[in-house]
């Protein structure tokens, strides 16, 4: 009898002190693309951001397809994203202020030590993938519209690969993150394109290794845009812009250069003045 | 060492550290997930003991929502908080998106119906044995319900521990509503589907014992709160 | 003393039937109880006794036929009455607090502990009820009954289980009872217990009453068959 009561009381605390906890100090919130999430980059910049403003940045770390929609929604200050022609919609339907370069690194194709369809060493992307596809060897796609997903479709069309008509066999779309889907690859030796940032960080390599990098198309550049207030009215505009201002500045593209992980860069900043 | 081992390893390392961040997010399991529970209790409970006691045209329709309820994906569940409280969504304005209580709010609507089709489970049986002493001692109806889960309640723990374990373990809706912001939304459940994205399976795993070990310990102290109560109020 | 019989007396049952199963039960079935204190209700096994409590107090609707007290047909105008079944329901509680709910339903009365001394329970009072003996299950049961504050209280073989001395026990606090002015009717087999306790006995077989009078012309010299036969074969004396 008394035992559920003070049970109950101290639930009826978690319950109280639960909504507090939210945002009191000065933050936003940035939909990000999940590679600069989990590869570490934020671990790294935003305590140096935060110690500088003030400003606490929340991340939300999903697919480019899913955090450009977030956005739209009004559900985010800033976008930082890998899919240019997307990010340009989304500014010219009214959704972002303006679209920056702020920094690239490359997409790789990994694959398992036996190279299957043997495509290791090749400079040549497009016919990697026409090799891979002739040889019938398991590939893993993202198959979430994320940004590296557009790249790949687009990859295997200027590659003259129909995947549509292979997907279930040696085509196989696992429809979830980077990470998920590289953990799919290894577990079934399969071939799959990752942005170079996920992979080196990765830690479940097993005994793959990269087949394919290089090649001018494999470039992968990340755009940052500020969320119009004109179009979402509850977006944090000053602290957005800061934000996005630092990460553009000389001291931002610093950090972003001074990241590194196993002694490696992992982004490399090109953001123009 | 496998990853197996490691991880296990790993759990232990993470425990007896007291590792800050693991106290941070632990935390906030039990933060949301509790809460969630209180709330869904509030709710749940009493409404299945209504169903339970009360005959009303489409109160088999009712009770089969709720059964069919019990089963729907964490992942809708968050996907429906998510476009009510996205700012696009209606209830936008409130800004509670990507917060613990957008959590709070997915997990008590995923819990809120086992807990109300357990709870009618439970008072229905023991109605069973009841009605005819409640008829005969002409207890009005807003008696009935509250006398019914007072004296079914050492059964009710064991609902309530059913819906704490489906909200504490489940991703899909804390996912996508809290966002698994580092020191913000990160819970048990997001935390492991982020370092497995990120290949750290030892970790991952080290996570998924530390939640298990939780489990066990909140299923073992409600146990032996119920067995205690129990001895002195009921057999 | 008699204090609430205006309130339920008589008692009638006119064309009183019971149908369950496609069988007829009860009736056709005319009662009056005018008379205040116990009235024993008697009969073999399946006779209907348990049935005709039930449908006096409330808990079954007949199939035909009416049911009054003092005049007012059952439902609106019935006094306060409360029932003991055969088998106690107790619930998942505490002594004290299956009194106190009964208690908290008639609004108030006599005090939780007052009610367990008279039935004997106060060193119980804090057990949990189901782990109580037969006999303290049925002293608690109607104990409880009485904390409902009836005027009019059905008895379903309250002894039925109980040790002689548990028996005189709670016979004692059912001539209590009685002499408060509560109007008792009471199921029993025992014929010893009649005898003492029952002020008239009506007497059941095959859903009917077929003979209903003072206890002792009954027991002594019952005029139907039936009655005759029921108590020949009278096992205590
Ligand atoms: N709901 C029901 N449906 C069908 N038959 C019933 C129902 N309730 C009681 N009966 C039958 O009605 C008859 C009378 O039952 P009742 O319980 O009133 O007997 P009784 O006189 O109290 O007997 P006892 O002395 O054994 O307690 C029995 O034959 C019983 O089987
Ligand atoms: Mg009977």
């Amino acid at each position: 009898m008394r035992i559920p009561a003070t049970f109950i009381a101290a639930l009826s605390l978690f319950a109280l002190t639960a909504g507090g906890a939210a945002a009191q100090e000065k933050s936003l919130l940035v939909q990000s693309t999940t590679s600069t999430a989990n590869s570490g980059l934020y671990d790294y910049l935003l305590p140096i951001f935060e110690k500088k403003t003030g400003i606490k940045v929340n991340i939300v770390a999903v697919g480019t397809g899913q955090a450009i929609k977030n956005a739209s929604n009004c559900d985010g200050d800033v976008l930082l994203v890998h899919a240019r022609p997307a990010e340009e919609k989304f500014v010219a339907e009214g959704f972002g202020i303006e679209r920056r370069d702020v920094m690239y690194n490359d997409f790789i194709i990994v694959g398992p030590a036996g190279d299957p369809a043997g495509v290791s060493g090749m400079k040549d992307v497009e016919a990697a993938l026409a090799k891979i596809a002739a040889a019938n060897a398991p590939f893993v796609s993202r198959g979430d519209d994320s940004g590296t997903d557009k790249k790949e479709k687009a990859l295997w069309k200027a590659a003259d690969v129909d995947v549509k008509s292979a997907s279930g066999s040696w085509y196989r779309e696992s429809g979830s993150g980077m990470g998920a889907t590289l953990n799919t690859a290894v577990g079934m030796g399969a071939y799959t394109l990752s942005d170079r940032a996920t992979w080196l960080s990765f830690a479940n390599k097993g005994d793959f290794d990269i087949v394919v990098e290089g090649d001018d198309d494999l470039f992968n550049q990340y755009g940052v845009i500020r969320v119009d207030p004109a179009h979402c009215p509850s977006v944090k505009q000053a602290e957005g812009a800061a934000f996005m201002d630092w990460l553009l500045s000389p001291e931002g593209q610093a950090a972003i250069a001074g990241f590194t992980v196993g002694g490696k860069q992992l982004f490399f900043p090109n953001a123009r003045p | 060492m496998s990853d197996f081992e490691q991880a296990f390893a790993l759990a232990l390392r993470l425990l007896f550290s007291f590792d800050p961040a693991l106290i941070e997010i632990v935390a906030l399991s039990l933060k949301v997930s509790l809460s969630a529970l209180f709330l869904a209790g509030l709710i749940g409970l009493p409404f299945g003991a209504a169903v339970a006691v009360t005959r009303f045209p489409g109160r088999g329709g009712v009770i089969i929502l709720l059964n069919a309820m019990m089963g729907l994906p964490p992942v809708v569940i968050g996907l429906l908080v998510y476009m009510l409280l996205s700012r696009a969504g209606p209830l936008g304005v409130l800004g509670l998106l990507y917060t613990p209580a957008a959590m709070i709010i997915a997990q008590t609507i995923l819990i809120a119906p086992i807990i109300a089709a357990l709870t009618w489970q439970v008072v229905e049986s023991l109605e069973g044995e009841y009605s005819e002493l409640f008829r005969s001692m002409r207890v009005p109806f807003h008696r009935r319900v509250p006398t019914l889960l007072f004296d079914a309640r050492f059964s009710l723990m064991t609902v309530m521990l059913a819906g704490f374990g489906r909200a504490v373990a489940e991703v899909g809706a804390v996912m996508i509503v809290g966002g698994n912001i580092d020191h913000l939304t990160r819970v048990m459940t997001t935390a492991i589907a982020l370092e497995t994205a990120k290949g750290d399976l030892a970790q991952a795993l080290a996570l998924g014992f530390v939640l298990v070990l939780i489990a066990i310990t909140v299923n073992g102290a409600v146990i032996v709160i119920r067995q205690a109560a129990r001895r002195r109020a009921y057999a | 003393m008699r204090s609430h019989e205006a309130a339920v007396l008589p008692i009638e049952a006119r064309g009183l039937r019971y149908k369950a199963g496609g069988r007829a039960l009860i009736g056709p079935l005319d009662l009056t109880i005018s008379q205040g204190g116990i009235t024993a209700l008697m009969g073999p096994n399946g006779a209907g006794k348990s049935l005709l409590l039930r449908l006096l107090h409330g808990l079954i609707r007949p199939t035909a036929g009416t049911i009054s007290f003092s005049g007012r047909a059952a439902g609106d105008g019935a006094p306060r009455q409360a029932l003991v079944f055969q088998k106690p329901v107790l619930l998942r509680r505490s002594v004290a607090a299956n009194i106190s709910f009964a208690r908290s339903l008639a609004g108030g009365g006599e005090h939780v502990d007052d009610i367990l001394a008279e039935a004997g329970l106060t060193a119980q009072a804090r057990q949990p009820a189901r782990l109580l003996s037969g006999g303290e299950q049925q002293r608690l049961a109607l104990a409880r009954a009485m904390a409902l504050r009836p005027q009019l209280l059905f008895l379903d073989e309250p002894t039925a289980s109980l040790d002689p001395p548990a028996t005189l026990l709670m016979e004692d606090m059912i001539a209590g009872i009685a002499q408060r002015g509560i109007k008792i009717v009471l199921v029993t087999h025992d014929v010893g217990q009649a005898r003492r306790l029952a002020d008239d006995i009506a007497f059941m077989h095959q859903g009917r009453i077929v003979e209903h009078g003072p206890a002792g012309t009954l027991i002594e010299a019952a005029e139907t068959k039936e009655a005759q036969a029921f108590f020949a074969h009278r096992l205590v004396l």
